[in-house]
């Protein structure tokens, strides 16, 4: 495939797409957490502007919806959440201190190949440009994965949650034009509910181990109990 | 079907109506109508069902398959919510969880119910995907519920996991509208489970393979399979125990269904592809991994009730084994094994609640001479463990006995790991059980109030079904077998 053939729908959906990638790398990197909620919020309006940019190629009213659905949800109304939180239990300032750095953006890398990777059979099928697009999405999903694996701060964890919730839903809308309406409301939805109750769990955590490391919560294991 | 739209009607409405409702005490009366109301209503549906066959619409899908497990939930929820009402009295009257999160806890206890009977009864793979995301949503802060630091990181590790778990479901689940958009006509069906089947021969094989490891990865999280179970012994053991209960006996069949769903469309995809039984095989290695583990782990259990989340790990293995190896008697087998395991494992969960609460504790050394204190919990707790434990004549047994068999048919060399299995999970049980039940009963320990009608329900239907199956529930579970398995057992 090459990409200067293409048109110039094409490719910026695929500028985008790249684009989201990228601030999944920078969330990884990112140590402040007021920032990494900047971060995941272009990310969340990169992708409604991706979605938009679909429905006018397929004049699809309900992704111009979901598109809609996106800005309000993952670009304004989370992160909204998640500073009004940051700042009620008094995180404006905390940095976290990373650990393997250097390590864990290896790992980034190696996912991202390991996505192309996973994703080679579906490319030989010949399927239209759908494959960088989903190898893209399964990507960030991993690369939320691993920035779920390689914190320990409870909001850094929910950020990365919600990260791999903006690459499924990128798989979503490049390889299928969206998911049916009634699936797309639903999945909104439990977003949105997930949303509250990881607000809820914040104070929860701190109320009983007085912090929001997660290396703290050490009560359950096999270990002698 | 309007027996079904009644059905899912009844829990919305519980769970709106328990938000509103101050008193705890008219809650929990409440919640045991409305549950008794849905198993009637299933209980309607079902004989709709047995009159008309099977029905399904755009949104909605009733088959032999989805039916037993639709009445098997709300006879579970109807139980459960039996034991509930003294149980969680005693806890708020102990002062372990207070008088207004009650609210929360029959809210969302009818919210789960809500989502089990959804999860089964959708036509919609993407709303399949919706309500198993939802159940977990309902049930976290229910584990939640006591706020000890314990129960906190238990409900966190649960979030984090299972919607981690999930997520690699829903990736699976776009893969598969993504294989569904290049063969049906309109692609808005691309998730509609019949037409999926109907067209099943024409998915690309290659997507449905790897859409199908992507779902087993993420419902096989909320069956407990090994290695992704990390959160379920800790959610069973410390969330409230109608909690454990339901969870146990509902959520863990609800995500296994989910998978065998899926299981059916990728095994018609994979039909001329080199690798025809890929997904059996993915079944059965997790399968047997998550029976062996569990039941090694049940040997240096401590804690009573995570013993027996152990044991459902052990029991969803051996089901998700079965469903692997596919053919008519395995899966009868499984689909049997699913029903009794249920029955039987919420019982032993109702009757560790009253337990836990003669002895003050979940530790398993200090729960002792239950017999002794009072004798319907030590028999209730003695039969449930000879039950689970595959004794005949209780139903697990003859269930067992068809899924070895059906190996000794299929792949005769791992009936010896299978059997290797069944004797280290009864060792580890019984090890335990024994003084649990006979041991001497520390001074001044003292009966509580119990309520032993859902054990004894329970337990008499698990002997039913191990001495006899009726008539129309054999015919059911044979349909279901022809569904997944392509052909019939009777």
């Amino acid at each position: 495939m090459n990409l200067a053939q293409l048109g110039l729908v094409e490719q910026s959906i695929f500028v985008f797409a790249a684009l989201a990638l990228l601030l999944s790398f920078l969330l990884l990197f990112q140590g402040r957490l007021t920032a990494m909620v900047h971060v995941f919020a272009w990310q969340g309006f990169l992708l409604a502007l991706l979605t938009a940019t679909v429905a006018s190629v397929e004049h699809s009213h309900h992704l111009f919806l979901s598109a809609a659905l996106t800005l309000m949800l993952k670009g304004l109304m989370i992160p909204w959440m998640l500073h009004r939180l940051i700042r009620k239990l008094h995180l404006e300032r905390h940095q976290e201190r990373l650990q393997h750095q250097a390590l864990v953006m290896m790992a980034g890398a190696g996912l991202v190949i390991f996505s192309y990777w996973v994703v080679l059979p579906i490319a030989r099928l010949e399927l239209a440009n759908t494959r960088n697009i989903v190898a893209l999405s399964l990507a960030i999903v991993q690369l939320g994965m691993l920035l779920m694996v390689a914190r320990r701060q409870v909001v850094a964890q929910v950020i990365g949650f919600m990260s791999m919730e903006n690459g499924l839903f990128l798989a979503a809308v490049a390889a299928t034009y969206g998911m049916p309406l009634v699936v797309e409301l639903g999945i909104a939805f439990d977003v949105l509910v997930a949303a509250i109750l990881f607000g809820v769990f914040f104070f929860h955590i701190r109320d009983s181990i007085e912090s929001l490391d997660v290396d703290q919560l050490t009560q359950l294991s096999e270990e002698e109990r | 079907m309007e027996a079904l739209y009644i059905t899912l009607a009844l829990p919305v409405c519980g769970a709106l109506l328990f938000a509103l409702v101050r008193d705890a005490r008219l809650a929990s009366t409440l919640n045991l109508f409305i549950s008794a109301a849905s198993f009637v209503s299933t209980l309607w549906l079902a004989i709709q069902v047995l009159s008309h066959g099977s029905m399904h619409s755009t949104h909605f899908l009733v088959d032999p398959f989805n039916i037993y497990l639709l009445v098997l939930t709300t006879l579970v929820g109807m139980t459960t919510a039996i034991f509930s009402r003294p149980y969680m009295q005693h806890v708020c009257a102990e002062g372990r969880c207070s008088i207004h999160r009650m609210r929360l806890y029959h809210s969302m206890y009818q919210a789960f119910m809500f989502t089990m009977l959804l999860a089964l009864s959708t036509n919609n793979l993407g709303v399949l995907w919706v309500s198993v995301e939802g159940a977990t949503l309902a049930t976290v802060l229910l584990v939640s519920l006591y706020r000890t630091p314990e129960a906190v990181e238990a409900a966190w590790k649960y979030f984090i996991l299972c919607g981690v778990g999930i997520a690699q479901a829903l990736f699976g689940t776009v893969l598969l509208y993504f294989a569904a958009q290049h063969v049906l006509s309109s692609p808005e069906e691309g998730l509609n489970w019949m037409i999926l089947y109907q067209h099943a021969s024409s998915l690309n094989p290659t997507v449905m393979g790897i859409a199908f490891v992507f779902l087993l990865v993420g419902y096989g999280t909320k069956v407990g399979l090994v290695p992704m179970h990390q959160w379920l012994p800790d959610a069973h053991s410390e969330g409230p125990t109608p909690m454990s209960a339901v969870l146990s006996g509902l959520l863990l069949n609800v995500a296994l269904y989910a998978v065998v769903r899926i299981k059916i469309l990728t095994d018609g995809a994979l039909v001329q592809s080199p690798h025809p039984q890929m997904a059996g095989h993915l079944l059965m290695g997790f399968g047997l991994i998550s029976f062996l583990v569990a039941g090694l782990f049940l040997h240096r259990q401590r804690d009573i009730k995570r013993m027996f989340s152990y044991s459902s790990i052990e029991h969803m293995g051996l089901a998700t084994f079965a469903f692997g190896i596919g053919g008519p008697l395995a899966t009868f087998g499984a689909l049997l094994h699913m029903l009794v395991h249920s029955l039987t494992k919420s019982a032993i969960f109702v009757t560790v609640g009253h337990a836990t609460h003669i002895a003050g504790t979940q530790r398993i050394e200090q729960i002792r001479g239950l017999i002794r204190t009072q004798p319907e919990v030590g028999w209730g707790l003695l039969l449930g463990v000879a039950a689970i434990a595959g004794f005949p004549p209780f139903g697990l047994f003859t269930s067992e006995f068809l899924l070895l068999t059906a190996t000794m048919q299929s792949w005769p060399w791992l009936t010896v790991s299978l059997l290797l299995g069944l004797g280290i999970a009864f060792a580890g049980l019984f090890r335990h059980l024994h003084p649990m039940v006979y041991g001497k009963a520390p001074q001044g320990q003292q009966a509580v109030r119990v309520n032993m009608v859902p054990v004894a329900l329970h337990l008499l239907l698990v002997l039913w079904l191990g001495l006899a199956i009726p008539d129309f529930l054999s015919n059911w579970l044979n349909l279901a077998a022809t569904l997944i398995s392509g052909k019939g057992l009777l």
